[in-house]
């Protein structure tokens, strides 16, 4: 979903279409921002129930943690858009870097 | 601002040096400054050789020898070859690619005034009560327990520097990405550009753990955290954990650069393309890769069990692997080739066995087993002398050969220079060989003396002889560089008559703007594929044009300054009742000239097309 | 000069933030920045995991004594609303709608302020009902130098954002200005991108024990 500069040759009817496409787009954003504050809330109900063990609402928020990720990187931060392939090459490698520590430092610091 | 260097006075010149944004002044000045740190890293490694000469030896008290030693590590690392190797990546990647600077002019001047005020913090802990004394790696529970400032300013001294490095890693990287010539595909571009960009990469994600670390330690020395205070809850491994790794991958930013620079000798001086482009490219990025996934070998003997040793053990061995494969590109590149023996060539070829030499007992180190047994010892400084001056010094002095007519317009004289590498590859050779031997009869590492009749004496005396050698060989290279200088002989574009890429392809030195067009690259060693169609230039890419530069700035240095004076006031916070002041005194003065470099418009200067007609022949004929 | 060049809404481009050398330059070493950050973030966050609850004796307050799921969910939604109006204020700069574009990064500095005033008040109990301080424990040392970090992080980006909003308020938006306010667009996604997993990772993980 790139926003492209559009060349039908009228400037009144390129601005047209921009408008419409960044209008959808906008569209996409608030469906993602909406997205994100339930999955804030079914995480906070997930802790706040008090039934639920550990076991399970750790991985869960976590998992619910991850997709919040996902919709502010690829929507609100336009990583789904072309353009970004180098952008996504260092994130994720940062990521790889950064996830290799902290598994590091939940085994092999206290034993 | 549009006119080239006219006679300037001294002191204009000194003004031009402390705001200039041009990658190749900021080269000189990486140059210059590593350079004296070099030469202050082998005062300290002399002194720790005459202490060591002779058993229960006093040239110096036990104290002062792990300041020495502390220092010697960290000024060689830190402030000496990393520096060096900024040098030749500023200096020559943005004309391997046929770019006109760098993606960041301002920031690599900031990146390098950084690094030096850091570094100038740091070696005032000599004068101001004493220097850091916990080893380069300055582990946390003797870092603690370390009275004086020393390791305060280790700490905030490396905090400072490292933010430079940061920087320039990520301008090289937007640099290799954005701003390739035309017809310069990734496939195309010259291996020591290649380098820089993995090195790089590198510096990106290993510098944030290093700046955590450092965090931790000061807030632990200095704010009264309880980080790796045991008593409170806190953790020493924790120190080491986010220490090596930076530090391992760390070694790999500091030979990869070097690697690039040999790959570009062998196929110069053999006048054959480099064997197995690809397979050395996809090599390089490995060994990147791998380089994250090692760092526990560091750690065999803290106790983390046998199979995260094991892990990372095989995962340590992998890593001879890539550094194979490019060790048989090199030959390989050689092989039927039309060699030349100048000194750059002759640093490329005693590389090969040196390096793989400290290669081969890193093998031996890997294994977890065994290197309970080595840890500590000096096997482990053996090793890694033979990796880091057998791979990264010898780069450095090839470097410095090879590339300072492109930097300065005059060659050095070749008959120093082959004296200069002998009496370094002997005293290299005798001072660290035997350093191998003295490991594995049981001397330890980081000590201030040995006891006579234990089998040490000669072995000692032997590698102190070695360091010797070094030192006068490091003298003649002065020599060579003022006798150079004060002869300025002047070059043309392509000195060593056989050069394959695009800065050979420029005057020696190229004019601030470097390319007066963009060149058209057509193919891997774009200016040999254009040779070898009897041309003796590039083609251009685009017409003559109107050249977009960017402005000078004093801002760099006084962002620098701030912190420079922050630190002084985060060191004393504790002791005087100015430092909590100076500290909030000295960041006012970064964040106030950072708001300044913000709000005020900078949008460089335009050199016109007029005067470019002019400018036929700068920097001399060939 | 091209960069200072005036547009109308029908001339502007596309991507503003991409027309030029220095703004393409900008994009793409802001998200190599951003790779650096997480790697930053990433270790204070492991050392967040290996310090939690370690503290000297039993008289001190551990996570699930400290932490109140109704003061966290307001913080997260301050912070998550102000990155839907810094959405909002990138979708006016698109649309040459420079007035709207200032209205709603204003309305995300108030948020990202009311966000800090917040943590202040939080840190602010922390230390006066449980003696909860940086220099109590080693988990103390490890809460508030991750939370803290971050914090710094949402003030600068607070000033950052402000200092842009009054130097350009005279100018309007041309392309040398369009490229640093989506940078620091941006830098602001991250920081809630972060504070996602410190939520998660310190308050909620903190409460389940």
């Amino acid at each position: 979903m790139a926003s492209e500069q559009t060349h039908s040759g009228n400037p009144k009817v390129d601005i047209e279409y921009r408008r419409k496409k960044s209008a959808e787009e906008m569209r996409y954003q608030i469906v993602s921002f909406t997205m994100m504050i339930f999955l804030t809330l079914v995480a906070f109900i997930a802790v706040g129930y008090g039934d639920f063990t550990a076991w399970f609402i750790v991985p869960f928020i976590l998992l619910l943690a991850i997709v919040q990720v996902v919709f502010q990187l690829y929507y609100f931060m336009h990583m789904s858009h072309k353009g970004h392939e180098a952008p996504a090459l260092f994130l994720y490698s940062g990521l790889f870097v950064g996830l290799v520590t902290v598994l590091a430092f939940v085994t092999i610091i206290w034993w | 601002m549009s006119t080239y260097a006219q006679k300037k006075g001294f002191g204009a010149t000194i003004w031009e040096y402390l705001t200039t944004v041009d990658h190749k002044k900021i080269a000189i000045l990486y140059l210059i400054a590593g350079g004296l740190f070099f030469i202050l890293g082998g005062l300290e490694a002399m002194f720790i050789r005459i202490q060591l000469a002779v058993p229960n030896n006093d040239f110096v008290s036990a104290g002062l020898y792990n300041e020495i030693l502390t220092m010697h590590g960290t000024t060689m690392i830190f402030l000496a070859a990393m520096p060096l190797l900024f040098a030749f990546m500023n200096a020559i990647m943005p004309l391997q690619i046929g770019a006109r600077d760098v993606a960041f002019p301002f920031i690599n001047a900031l990146g390098f005034w950084l690094f030096f005020f850091g570094g100038i913090f740091l070696n005032l802990s000599w004068f101001l009560g004493g220097a850091p004394d916990a080893g380069w790696t300055s582990y946390a529970s003797l870092s603690l327990a370390s009275k004086g400032h020393g390791i305060d300013f280790y700490a905030l001294g490396l905090q400072i520097s490292g933010a430079g490095t940061l920087m320039g890693g990520i301008n090289f990287l937007v640099t290799i990405i954005n701003m390739r010539a035309p017809g310069m595909t990734y496939m195309r571009m010259p291996l020591f550009t290649w380098s820089t960009f993995v090195a790089s990469a590198l510096i990106l994600f290993a510098f944030p753990p290093l700046t955590v670390g450092l965090f931790l330690m000061i807030f632990d020395r200095m704010f009264g955290s309880n980080f790796f205070d045991v008593s409170n809850g806190g953790n020493t491994v924790i120190w080491e954990h986010l220490f090596w790794i930076f530090g391992h991958p760390e070694v790999y930013i500091l030979i990869l650069p070097a690697f690039g620079i040999f790959s570009e000798i062998f196929a110069t001086f053999s006048r054959k393309r480099l064997f197995g482009y690809s397979s050395m490219v996809f090599a390089t990025v490995l060994i990147g890769f791998l380089g994250f996934m090692v760092w526990a070998h560091h750690m065999f003997t803290t106790g983390l069990g046998p199979i995260a040793n094991a892990i990372f053990a095989v995962a340590t061995m992998a890593i001879a692997v890539p550094t194979g494969i490019k060790i048989f590109n090199w030959l390989l590149t050689m092989w039927g080739g039309s060699i030349k023996f100048t000194t750059p060539m002759l640093y490329a070829v005693a590389f090969i066995p040196s390096f793989v030499g400290g290669g081969v007992t890193g093998v031996m180190l890997a294994s977890a087993a065994a290197d309970y047994q080595y840890h500590d010892s000096y096997f482990v400084v053996a090793h890694f002398h033979y990796v880091i001056v057998g791979g990264v010094v010898f780069g450095l002095l090839a470097a410095t050969h090879f590339y300072w007519p492109k930097m300065f317009g005059t060659m050095l004289n070749e008959t120093l220079g082959k004296i200069t590498f002998w009496l370094f590859l002997i005293g290299f050779h005798l001072t660290f060989f035997i350093q191998h031997f003295l490991g594995l009869m049981g001397m330890p590492r980081r000590i201030f003396t040995f006891l006579p009749n234990q089998g040490l004496d000669a072995g000692n005396a032997i590698s102190t002889v070695g360091a010797f050698f070094m030192a006068v060989a490091t003298l003649i290279l002065l020599i060579n560089i003022v006798l150079t200088s004060v002869k300025n002989k002047k070059v043309g574009n392509d000195p060593w008559e056989d050069g394959r890429t695009l800065e050979w392809s420029i005057p020696s030195p190229p004019p601030f703007y470097n390319f007066k067009q963009l060149p058209l690259v057509r193919g891997l060693d774009a200016l040999w594929v254009e040779k070898m169609e009897g041309k003796n230039g590039m083609t251009p890419a685009e017409p003559l044009g109107d050249i977009h530069m960017p402005n000078n700035s004093f801002i760099p240095f006084m962002i620098s300054l701030g912190l420079f004076v922050a630190a002084f006031g985060a060191l004393y916070r504790a002791d005087y009742g100015w430092g909590l002041p100076v500290l909030i005194a000295g960041l006012a003065i970064t964040l106030l000239s950072m708001f300044v470099r913000s709000v005020k418009d900078d949008h460089g200067f335009h050199i016109h097309k007029e005067e470019l007609l002019n400018d036929d022949d700068k920097g001399g004929k060939a | 000069m091209h960069v200072e060049e005036k547009f109308t809404a029908e001339t502007w481009p596309a991507a503003p933030e991409k027309q030029t050398l220095e703004a393409k330059n900008k994009f793409l070493g802001f998200w190599l920045f951003l790779g650096g950050e997480t790697v930053l973030f990433a270790s204070l966050f492991a050392t967040y995991l290996a310090l939690k609850d370690k503290v000297p004796n039993a008289e001190h307050a551990l996570a699930k004594d400290l932490f109140e799921l109704p003061l966290v969910f307001i913080a997260t939604m301050l912070l998550l609303t102000s990155s839907l109006t810094s959405v909002y204020a990138m979708y006016h700069m698109k649309n040459f709608n420079f007035k709207k574009m200032q209205l709603w990064l204003g309305l995300t500095v108030l948020l990202g302020f009311a966000f800090l005033l917040l943590e202040i008040y939080e840190f602010n109990h922390y230390v006066h009902q449980y003696h909860h301080t940086f220099t109590s424990s080693a988990f103390g040392s490890a809460f508030y130098t991750l939370v803290g970090f971050h914090g710094g992080h949402v003030a600068f980006g607070l000033l950052w954002i402000t200092t842009l909003m009054f130097r350009n308020g005279k100018r309007g938006l041309d392309l040398y200005n369009a490229p640093k306010f989506y940078v620091a667009s941006l830098y602001w996604h991250f920081i809630d991108v972060v504070w996602v997993f410190i939520f998660t990772v310190v308050y909620l993980m903190g409460m389940v024990g």
